[in-house]
This record gives structure tokens, C-alpha cells and sequence, in this order.
């Protein structure tokens, strides 16, 4: 490059002075970097988030349904009544579902991205990975709606194919079942499976690419066979991968509350839970105490993350 | 290397085909006669529903309005996400690892409570819900994108090309016009694109940050909430895939080429 040719002699005046000043005062030239965007997240954003969430330790009053402003522990215990333990319960339980199902169909495209497909077919697989990942929620929520209502395809097929009693007998069953697919926790967990299912593949494949080739050779040659190499070698140098796609699936769960309200059971989960609270019931103290907990359970998951190496895929 | 096992082979395309399949049903159901279900097969195929949606005006000021908050909050994300990369890039000084995690924390926590939290935030400082507000939330989440893409280019960037700059005698404001911005405009048009992309995208914080104005996600979610014509929301949804498809995949070929930029070989 001929970077010098097109730069200008040196000017003097006052743009000089304070480039000097700036050159010569790194820590000025941070400082006035920095000001602007922690202005903006650091008090605008950050301020907020104190605010709603240091309301958990107010209560509301019973009877006139406003918040009472004194420190009180009596919200923060009323999460483990029996109907706020449920929601969390069966929130943590989804999250942990979906988690499980995205690992599982992920890492079968991530492994064969990595390892077997040639740079083209690479750029098409991390194509086909992004557009439905940065295609619109919504579009992809109403896909799913299409596809899991009584009268939609997958019924359809599933009758064709001579599997409408297997699909019957499926929502017959206790607790993934329902009257259809569209109203079951089964749609429910399908769809945030779909949603999230590329947030466990990239980083999946990302930790599988670092894994070098000669290590898998000298696993063969020491006389493993490819089933053990896999076991003993691939997959726990692609575990780190797989718990940092986790961290992405298990929070985006945990806060979602457009997909119950969409498919799904009348049974709350955890986002529907602080809707409600917020919105129509009023009571920001107990909403504020739910929303603590998918942030405390993220930052456990987090400090678990780091030991486990895992942001180093990320 | 060997080839691909079968089964791999199977389970790999499977997954990808899981996560097209929806995407054409969507597709498929523009074209349905049937407005009242979702019955498959479609009992018959039109057209009618691109001209219905043409001039539904509810659906033009939605799009509108999604139009001007996108680029609004993108223009706020790119001043304040260059400036934080630029501060976090290579400068190490005390309270850089908060200062990095704040960053990166509207996007990483739930988006229901940035949503409330902006929500109370407004109504304690006593701002009106409206145009402005809804830019103010999709630009706290939009600066980490920018942020995210300017600050891996920074660090590529070798320091010694802003030193040879300096030595050949350019001010810091020439090396930044001269050297810098070159180096990492492709990365500031990528991150822009895909700020773009998840604004114009966004409907849990809008949700919180809008008054009675709605925004073409919001106009959506009501549609699924409590569907009129079905098809519409069908040619809608295509609609939205073909706008925010566009950015990244520009965005994707911008930063990949990036990948061999002046100056990475030290």
C-alpha cells in the first residue's frame, strides 16, 4: 500500500494541538472514547435495570394493589409458593429439553460441517445455518404454527404416511401430549428447538474445526478404533463448543414468552409469568423477583462455562 | 480424511433440512385460497393476497415505521459501537473486563427484561411512549453487534501501520480518516447490516418501548395473536425474509473478504 504518497504535510493549528494532546495522553483518548457508550449503557441501560430489579425487595399490597416501599424478603419468598415453583420449575425443565434436542440434531451438521465438507460446500452449510438464524422470530414462530395446527402439514403427512396412529397415540400420552400439536408442550419445544437450533451449531462447529487432524491420526495409530477416537478424543475437545451453544439455548428459553403464547399449553412458563405480573396484575415486585432468576441461573451457568473453557469457542 | 459416514450424512442434511423446512411451508401458504385455517394441502392457489396486502395501509406505516427506527437506532449503535471498540480493541486498564460485559449484557439477558426495565425507566423519568422510545431500546441491543464485528477487525489491525502513519506525519485525525477507517469500514457496514437486520427483526423490547405505534413485527405478532386473513401474514412474512435476508447476506460476504485485510500479517 502507498499510504504515503496520498498524506497530506503536517497542518499546524488548533486540529493539530489537540491531535498532539491526544497522541501524547492515551488515557484522554480512552476516556473520551469510552464516555459516550458508557453514558449510554452504563447509566441509561444499566440505571434501569437496577431500578426494576431492586424493586424484588418491595411488596404490593393486597388489598389497594399498590407496591409498598419498605425492604421486605416477602417477595423473594413468594417464588417458592407452590404455583410460582411450578412455573420455574417447568421453565428450567423446557430449557433443559430444548438444550438437550439442539445439541442432538446440531451436532451431527456441525461435525460434518467441520470435518468432512470441502470449502464450498463449508459456505454453504454456514449459509444455510445462518439465514434461519437471522430470519425474522416471528416469520419463524408462524412457520411452526402452519406446520403443528390440527388441520396443518404435519398431521397430513403423518396420515398419509400411515403414522396418524403413532401421532395420536403421542398426544394421548400424560404430559407432552394435548388435544393437538399446536396446543402441547411437544409443539412448544419443537419450535424453540427450531428458534435456537443455530446458536448450537456454530459454536459446535467452531470448537470441532480446532481439532487438530494430527490428533485424530495419532489416536488411529495408536489403535483406537474410529468409535473410541470419537468417544475419548473428538467429542470431549468438542465439549466446551457444545456448553457455549447451551449457554445461548438455555437463555433464549428461559426469557421467551411470545412462543407459549403462541403454541403451547395454557400452563404459564417463566417470561409469560412476568408478562402477566408486569402488565394486566401490576405487581412489579414479584415480576422483578422472577426475572432474577434466569439471570442467576445464566451466571452460574456462565462461572460453570469459563472453568469449562468455553468461551474460548464462542 | 475419510468420507462421511451414511447415517452422518443423513442426520447432517436432516438437520439442515429442519431448519428450511418451515421457511417453505411459509412460502407455500402465500398462495392459498383457504384464509380461515391452515389446512394442507392449500384446496387452492391465487395470487389475490399480494394485491390484498398492497393496499392494506396498516401494513405500509408498519413497515414505515420499522424503515425509520431501523436506520435510526443503527446510526446510534455505529457512533457508540465504534467508540467502545475503539476504547476496548487493545487498551488494557483497570475495570476493562465490566466495562467489555456491559457491552455485551443487553443482548445476553433476557430480552423481557431489558424490555421492562426501559419500560419503568421511562415512565419514572416521566417520557412519553413514542418513536423515540422504541429507537432508545433497539439501540442499546444494537450497539454489541457493531461492537462485536469492529473490535475483532481492530484487533487485527497492526499497530504498526497507525505508528508508520505517525512517523510519515499525519495527525491522529489524518490516521484515522487516512489508515483506520479504511481498514475497518467493511467490518462497520457488516455490523451496521446485521444491527439493521435485528432491529427491523425485534419484537420482545419493542413490545415494552412502543405506545400505540406499531412497528412491522408488532403488526405481526397481533396477526398471530388474533389472525383476520391468514394469507396476508403469509406474503408478509416473505416479505420480511427478503428484507433482512439482503443485509446478511452482504454482510457475510463483506466481513469474509475482510478476512485478508492490509496490515493482519504483521
Amino acid at each position: 500500500m502507498s499510504l504515503a504518497v496520498d498524506i497530506p504535510a503536517p497542518r499546524e493549528g488548533l486540529s493539530r494541538r489537540l491531535s498532539d494532546l491526544i497522541v501524547r495522553r492515551r488515557g484522554l483518548l480512552l476516556l473520551l472514547l469510552l464516555v459516550p457508550p458508557l453514558l449510554w449503557l452504563g447509566i441509561v441501560y444499566l440505571g434501569s435495570l437496577f431500578v426494576f430489579l431492586a424493586q424484588s425487595i418491595f411488596s404490593i399490597d393486597e388489598f389497594s394493589g399498590t407496591i409498598v416501599y419498605e425492604p421486605t424478603l416477602s417477595t423473594l419468598v413468594e417464588l417458592f409458593s407452590p404455583a410460582n415453583f411450578d412455573i420455574l420449575t417447568r421453565t428450567v425443565a423446557i430449557a433443559t429439553v430444548v438444550t438437550g434436542l439442539c445439541a442432538l440434531i446440531g451436532f451431527p451438521v456441525a461435525y460434518y460441517a467441520a470435518r468432512y465438507a470441502g470449502p464450498k460446500a463449508k459456505a454453504g452449510f454456514y449459509l444455510a445455518v445462518m439465514m434461519p438464524l437471522w430470519s425474522s422470530y416471528l416469520v419463524k414462530v408462524y412457520g411452526w404454527k402452519l406446520l403443528l395446527a390440527k388441520e396443518g402439514a404435519i398431521g397430513w403427512f403423518a396420515q398419509h404416511l400411515g403414522l396418524g396412529g403413532a401421532l395420536e397415540a403421542w398426544l394421548a400420552l400424560p404430559v407432552v401430549g394435548g388435544p393437538s400439536l399446536s396446543v402441547s408442550y411437544t409443539g412448544m419445544v419443537l419450535t424453540f428447538t427450531y428458534l435456537w437450533l443455530p446458536f448450537m451449531i456454530l459454536p459446535v462447529q467452531a470448537a470441532l474445526e480446532r481439532v487438530p487432524a494430527s490428533l485424530i491420526e495419532a489416536a488411529g495409530d495408536l489403535g483406537a478404533g474410529p468409535g473410541t477416537v470419537f468417544r475419548s478424543v473428538i467429542l470431549p475437545l468438542a465439549m466446551p463448543g457444545v456448553v457455549a451453544g447451551a449457554i445461548f439455548t438455555f437463555s433464549l428459553t428461559l426469557g421467551d414468552y411470545i412462543v407459549p403464547q403462541i403454541i403451547g399449553t395454557s400452563a404459564l412458563v417463566l417470561g409469560q409469568a412476568v408478562y402477566t405480573l408486569q402488565g394486566t396484575a401490576g405487581n412489579i415486585p414479584l415480576a422483578a423477583a422472577f426475572s432474577l432468576v434466569p439471570i442467576l441461573v445464566m451466571a452460574l451457568f456462565l462461572t460453570l462455562a469459563k472453568k469449562m473453557g468455553a468461551f474460548d469457542a464462542l | 480424511m475419510t468420507r462421511a459416514s451414511l447415517p452422518l450424512k443423513i442426520a447432517a442434511l436432516g438437520g439442515l433440512a429442519f431448519l428450511h423446512v418451515p421457511l417453505v411451508f411459509i412460502l407455500l401458504y402465500c398462495f392459498t385460497t383457504e384464509e380461515r385455517s391452515y389446512a394442507f394441502p392449500p384446496p387452492g392457489f391465487t395470487l389475490k393476497w399480494f394485491g390484498v396486502v398492497w393496499e392494506r395501509a396498516d401494513i405500509w406505516q408498519a413497515v414505515g415505521l420499522s424503515l425509520k427506527v431501523a436506520c435510526l437506532a443503527t446510526a446510534v449503535a455505529l457512533v457508540l459501537g465504534t467508540l467502545a471498540a475503539g476504547a476496548l480493541a487493545r487498551a488494557r486498564f483497570f475495570g476493562r473486563e465490566p466495562v467489555s460485559l456491559l457491552f455485551v449484557l443487553p443482548i445476553a439477558l433476557p430480552g423481557i427484561v431489558t424490555g421492562i426495565a426501559l419500560r419503568q425507566a421511562f415512565g419514572l423519568m416521566e417520557i412519553p411512549f413514542s418513536f423515540w422510545t422504541i429507537v432508545l431500546g433497539h439501540a442499546t441491543f444494537c450497539i454489541v453487534v457493531v461492537y462485536n464485528n469492529a473490535v475483532a477487525r481492530l484487533r487485527r489491525l497492526s499497530p504498526s501501520l497507525i505508528e508508520a502513519s505517525m512517523d510519515l506525519g499525519a495527525d491522529a485525525f489524518q490516521t484515522f480518516r487516512l489508515v483506520v477507517l479504511p481498514n475497518v469500514g467493511t467490518a462497520l457496514l457488516a455490523g451496521g447490516m446485521l444491527a439493521f437486520a435485528l432491529s427491523f427483526d425485534e419484537v420482545i423490547v419493542t413490545t415494552f418501548t412502543a405506545g400505540q405505534q406499531s412497528t412491522l413485527p408488532i403488526w405481526m405478532l397481533s396477526e398471530l395473536i388474533r389472525p383476520r386473513q391468514r394469507p396476508v401474514t403469509n406474503v408478509v412474512a416473505v416479505l420480511v425474509i427478503a428484507v433482512t435476508f439482503l443485509p446478511i447476506l452482504a454482510a457475510y460476504y463483506l466481513t469474509r473478504e475482510g478476512e485478508a485485510v492490509a496490515g493482519s500479517g504483521k
